[in-house]
């Protein structure tokens, strides 16, 4: 048969990988060597801009540990580096989350922010925090306020998939309305604890957990998030098949020997734990994952273990500068990382979900 | 060689009692009007639906016991219609039918590559192995299924209107490459809508109404005027193709002549 929809895949399909000319594994390697390069310039730009600007050639031997005695040691080492680390963890965290969600949802509107997750994961920290639970301070808080986190992000996301799902289907608009809806509920619900609990301070805490910002960043909270991201990308990439699987759908997935229940229950959980501790670490910072899990899928394709290494690398970079961004652009003032991540992801999910309503297949 | 035998399968009211066997290596076919239950039949022969009562054994086996993934092995099924918004390309979603043979954690070796290959080949869609298959008319994207259906090696084929947006040489081609694989000892089960597709290329037929089996046996025993004016509510006369000596339908216009169907 020659169907009219057999023509030559460059003048019909909508996102036709330019792969021309190289083999998928040359690409791929290029892709990542040039994320790569790209986000050790951001983090170098990152540490040396600021309210302070410092000199690249002093900067570059501070991070290499080969510097003479500096007077910007400290701001580099104690507060910029740190900072710019865990814009890299949190925003390579967040997209990954965001690529496994769009596969369990098969749909490219998810994002754990859009889907109430990093609020549910907020509340569950602000609660943490208004009890008391862990004493705190130190080691014992570092711990209670992810997992109270983990608890809040776990139950925001199976809350709106029950909410979302009407039998065997779950459409876009019904998955982003619940997502929405619960994510204002949390929201709110976070920001009535931190009055109720009289906290003198709860005016600023309550835009750090719903608008996220980066400034609280120190080495010893960069420490899990960090380890979480490097476990989570490992769980996942072993996981890359399955994941695969829930691109067909479903009953596709079933009839290719996949336990759908089991598997979306680990995936949950998965999800739900490093949104947590991202969120722990940097508030609920939103719309990190879409643009890049798009710019992702155009340049390596939809497969997982492609997928997921670019979608850290990416989110990553994204984040590293839109915090340089959120640091500069109205200096000295510092703008909440979550503002310009929602300006610039905002209208970007506005247009896919137009172009989705148009009728175009991505 | 696979045996499939249903005992009074049964799906709310959407399937009723029904007693069905595949010996090995044949090619059994579904017929019957829209809603008949043939769908649904096959929706629970490959474990995506549990029955509500009674039970589908494969060699003995109940197969809502078995694991998706111990079923998959055995069961190959082309769905009716999967869609994906991602680009997935049509040799990636071929190649996801090696997936019930791996260690999730495992890759697609040399040897799974060369089946993919083969499956792309035979089915014809080799040359839009590296296109998105969203951007796939519904007749590639089915024959690309199939091509999944052949990767996943089983020893059931379960085929939904495999021949619904297909032109008919891809129609034939599809059916001829389910009854080869027959003769190699896989065994088949299909819904057909095609009367004479089914007579020409099912050892076996059943032919359903409203869940429940109404008549089975050879295409030529099954397919009687007086059959398909009870179930169909056409008037049809049934002949002998004069090649081939299938029986072939032949429908008339006007309604059907009356007839009694206890004298089947």
């Amino acid at each position: 048969m020659k169907a009219p929809a057999a023509g030559s895949s460059a003048t019909r399909s909508p996102a036709t990988r330019p792969s021309a000319g190289r083999s998928p594994a040359t690409r791929y390697g290029l892709v990542v060597t040039g994320l790569l390069v790209a986000l050790a310039v951001a983090v170098v730009a990152g540490v040396a801009l600021g309210s302070v600007r410092i000199p690249v050639g002093e900067v570059v031997p501070i991070l290499t540990g080969r510097a003479a005695p500096s007077p910007y040691r400290t701001i580099v080492l104690d507060v910029r580096l740190p900072r710019v680390l865990l814009g890299a963890v949190v925003g390579g965290g967040l997209a990954v989350v965001g690529a496994v969600l769009q596969a369990l949802v098969r749909n490219r509107l998810a994002d754990p922010f859009l889907l109430g997750i990093s609020s549910g994961a907020s509340a569950g920290a602000v609660l943490v925090l208004v009890l008391g639970v862990g004493g705190g301070v130190g080691i014992t808080s570092a711990v209670a306020l992810p997992a109270g986190a983990f608890a809040g992000a776990l139950l925001a996301l199976v809350l709106v998939y029950a909410l979302a799902r009407r039998g065997a289907t779950m459409t876009g608009a019904g998955l982003v309305l619940a997502g929405v809806a619960v994510s204002y509920i949390l929201a709110a619900l976070t920001t009535l604890l931190l009055v109720l609990a009289g906290r003198p301070e709860h005016f600023q805490e309550a835009m750090f957990w719903s608008l996220g910002g980066l400034g609280s960043a120190r080495w010893d909270t960069l420490a899990l998030p960090a380890v979480v991201l490097a476990l989570g990308i490992a769980a996942l990439l072993t996981l890359a098949r399955p994941l695969d699987l829930l691109l067909v759908g479903e009953e596709g997935a079933t009839v290719l020997g996949l336990d759908t229940a089991r598997f979306r229950a680990a995936v949950f959980v998965l999800a739900s734990l490093v949104t947590a501790v991202m969120v722990a670490a940097s508030g609920a910072v939103g719309f990190v994952g879409l643009m890049v899990l798009h710019a992702a899928r155009m340049a390596v394709g939809a497969p997982h273990r492609r997928l997921l290494p670019v979608a850290a690398l990416g989110g990553a970079l994204a984040l590293v500068l839109a915090d340089l961004a959120a640091r500069t652009v109205a200096a000295p003032q510092d703008i909440p990382v979550g503002v310009l991540t929602a300006l610039t992801g905002g209208p970007f999910f506005l247009w896919l979900m137009r172009r989705r309503a148009e009728g175009s297949p991505v | 060689m696979t045996e499939l035998r249903l005992e009074a399968l049964s799906y709310g009211t959407r399937l009723r009692e029904v007693d069905l066997t595949a010996r090995p290596g044949e090619t059994v076919g579904l017929v019957g009007p829209n809603g008949s239950g043939k769908t649904t039949l096959l929706r629970c022969v490959q474990g995506i639906l549990t029955p509500t009562s009674g039970r589908a054994l494969l060699d003995g086996d109940d197969l809502h016991t078995l694991t998706p993934k111990a079923r998959a092995r055995r069961i190959a099924g082309v769905p009716q219609d999967s869609s994906s918004e991602f680009e997935l390309t049509v040799r990636e979603v071929v190649a996801l039918g090696r997936s019930p043979h791996k260690r999730f954690w495992e890759t697609d070796t040399a040897e799974d590559r060369a089946r993919v290959e083969r499956a792309l080949t035979r089915v014809g869609v080799a040359e839009l192995a590296d296109r998105p298959y969203p951007t796939l008319s519904g007749g590639e994207r089915q024959r690309a299924l199939v091509a999944r259906a052949l990767v996943q090696d089983p020893a059931l084929l379960v085929l939904d209107e495999p021949t619904n947006h297909l032109d008919i040489r891809h129609q034939l081609d599809v059916l001829g490459l389910a009854r080869r694989l027959g003769a190699r000892g896989t065994t088949n089960i299909l819904a057909l809508h095609d009367l004479n597709l089914a007579a020409a290329h099912c050892d076996r037929l059943y032919v359903l109404e409203r869940g429940r089996v109404v008549a089975e046996g050879p295409p030529g025993e099954v397919l009687t005027p007086a059959l398909l004016a009870a179930v169909y509510g056409v008037a049809a006369e049934v002949i002998p193709h004069p090649t081939t000596g299938t029986p072939t339908v032949l429908y008339l216009p006007g309604p059907p002549v009356e007839h009694d169907l206890s004298a089947m």
